[in-house]
């Protein structure tokens, strides 16, 4: 195998977060569309079934005839936790909030979006997701207020 | 077929640096074991071994194990669902004892958490997690609980204080159990001091006093045949229910947050197979790896209805002589938690209850025990039921 071909491998997600664990994927168009400012889940072609995060594979018909969605409108704020530690690489980014917000047809988990002071942060309240780019030049999205 | 029996428990004390290696660990547990049994390695024959295989630098450790055990040439394998492992292990050696496989079966939970750091540690419990869609946020055990929590909160009015409890109910008992890491006490007045070290945030709304540590520790439970139960124990405890589920990894994937619907259908399985409702439990052991998840174990086992949970802590209905008895060994919050031992030790706790053994921390002549042992932020789940 040449050194040009060992070039060709795919491996855009160790771009996702600010510390990735994974770098190869079949769903690594989604750090394509995040670099464009798009957040994307994918839906079954052959049963219409929504997945964020994104799959490649359908569980409910074994399809993996998938095609891209883009997430749009506003999610409800489920539940959140701001952090005081972090894992082992994530000390520059504390402290930041995790949380999960709900579109109805799929959740995102994510992060709250670092200026929003934490007396405006209330379960139910409506927020957007929306990609980021990290001081450390990584992608992730961030939930901010409507 | 008849009824599979467990005939010996054991532990290690768990420890914050286990001074030794994990096979010198784990034989401690085995050897408390099996002198509880009082068998020989003759009598095994096989073992399960269980830890969360991320802590070790040995590959492979059930035949390391079986080697420095005694327990060659019998069959030996690993089995692995995080906090829960040894749980799993005792569903697994149950299945190999009730197909007649194998008469006696040891399974031996481990875990030597002191080899990394903690924030290694950390960051390799939160991998326990989704590590493709979540881990990159920073993602951690205490904050994925505290979602559940601040769930919990929002929905049902249970408040911090409510969770501060349920940590100075787990001290009152650490303080008695000569197996605990934390054996100090813990008052309700230390939460309202933000001085205190319990009362510091680690992930809101959860504070250092909520969580429970990590651990050094080893655990055994020997089960067996009936007829062999019967031949080497004059107290076997038998498995009545066991139940197990799981559910997706990732919390977006879910739709309960203030309650784990792994201990709801682990719960629901075991009862049905024991024939008996949530009100005939007359001891439990639940997995309070957080506070909020020994309030959610209330609700989630049907101890109280969902949001009803905070009445039983406020109460004192979980203390030693309440209605329904629960960590009265002083649970994950003060033993600690050494993730592969976990699950043998609630069962040890259970055992020894139904046995009339667990001296100080008796409680009144139980019939009927439940264990509720979870594997990571809810993703696995195991119950156990057990009777005298
Ligand atoms: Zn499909």
């Amino acid at each position: 195998m040449s050194r040009s071909k060992e070039k060709e491998i795919d491996d855009r997600f160790k771009k996702f977060g600010t510390v990735s664990f994974t770098s190869i994927t079949k769903t690594n168009d989604f750090i394509g569309y995040l670099e464009n400012g798009k957040i994307m889940g994918t839906r079954c072609k052959d049963c219409g079934i929504n997945f964020f995060p994104p799959r490649a594979d359908c569980y409910r018909c074994l399809s993996g005839n998938m095609e891209w969605f883009e997430v749009s409108g506003f999610g409800t704020l489920v539940t959140y936790s701001k952090l005081e530690y972090g894992p082992v690489g994530f000390d520059a980014d504390l402290p930041y909030s995790i949380a999960l917000l709900d579109y109805g047809d799929f959740k995102i988990f994510g992060r709250i979006a670092g200026n929003i002071p934490d007396n405006e942060i209330q379960v139910g309240m409506k927020m957007k997701a929306a990609a980021n780019r990290l001081p450390n030049g990584q992608l992730n999205y961030v939930f901010q207020k409507v | 077929m008849g009824k599979v029996g467990i005939i010996g428990v054991g532990q290690s004390a768990f420890v914050r640096q286990y001074p030794g290696s994990i096979r010198e660990l784990a034989f401690e547990g085995f050897k408390a074991g099996m002198k509880d049994a009082q068998i020989t390695v003759k009598d095994v024959d096989a073992s399960v071994i269980c830890s969360a295989p991320e802590y070790d630098k040995q590959r492979s450790p059930a035949g390391v194990f079986a080697e420095y055990l005694g327990l060659n040439p019998q069959p030996t394998c690993y089995v692995e669902s995080l906090c829960s492992s040894s749980s799993m292990g005792l569903r697994l050696a149950y299945s190999l004892v009730k197909s007649g496989l194998h008469d006696v079966v040891a399974i031996i939970g481990f875990q030597k958490m002191s080899e990394i750091s903690s924030s290694e540690s950390q960051e390799r419990m939160g991998r326990g997690a989704d590590i493709q869609w979540e881990s990159p946020f920073g993602t951690m055990m205490p904050a994925y609980y505290a979602m559940y929590a601040r769930a919990h909160m929002v929905q049902y009015g249970t408040t911090p204080d409510d969770l501060a409890l349920i940590r100075v109910k787990s001290a009152t008992y650490g303080q008695l159990n000569e197996m605990a890491v934390y054996r100090k006490a813990v008052t309700f007045d230390m939460f309202a001091d933000p001085k205190d070290r319990m009362a510091a945030p680690v992930a809101s709304p959860l504070r250092v006093g909520d969580c429970c540590a990590n651990a050094d520790g080893s655990s055994c439970i020997i089960v067996a045949c009936e007829e062999k139960a019967r031949k080497f124990s004059k107290k076997p405890v038998w498995i009545l229910g066991l139940g197990a589920a799981t559910t997706s990894v990732n919390l977006a994937g879910r739709d309960l947050f203030t309650g784990l619907t792994v201990a709801q259908e682990a719960s629901r399985q075991a009862y049905r197979m024991a024939g008996i409702s949530p009100k005939e439990i007359d001891v439990a052991e639940v997995h309070d790896c957080f506070t909020i998840a020994e309030m959610m174990a209330y609700e989630n086992l049907g101890f109280a209805k969902p949001g009803e949970g905070k009445d039983l802590i406020r109460s004192k209905a979980t203390y030693k002589d309440g209605d329904i008895p629960v960590n009265v060994d002083g649970g994950l919050l003060s033993k600690g938690h050494p993730i592969g031992a976990t699950g043998g030790s609630q069962i040890r706790t259970i055992v020894l209850q139904l046995r009339n053994e667990a001296g100080a921390i008796q409680v009144k002549d139980p019939e009927i025990g439940l264990v509720h042992n979870i594997g990571g932020v809810g993703l696995y789940g195991n119950v156990t039921i057990l009777g005298r």
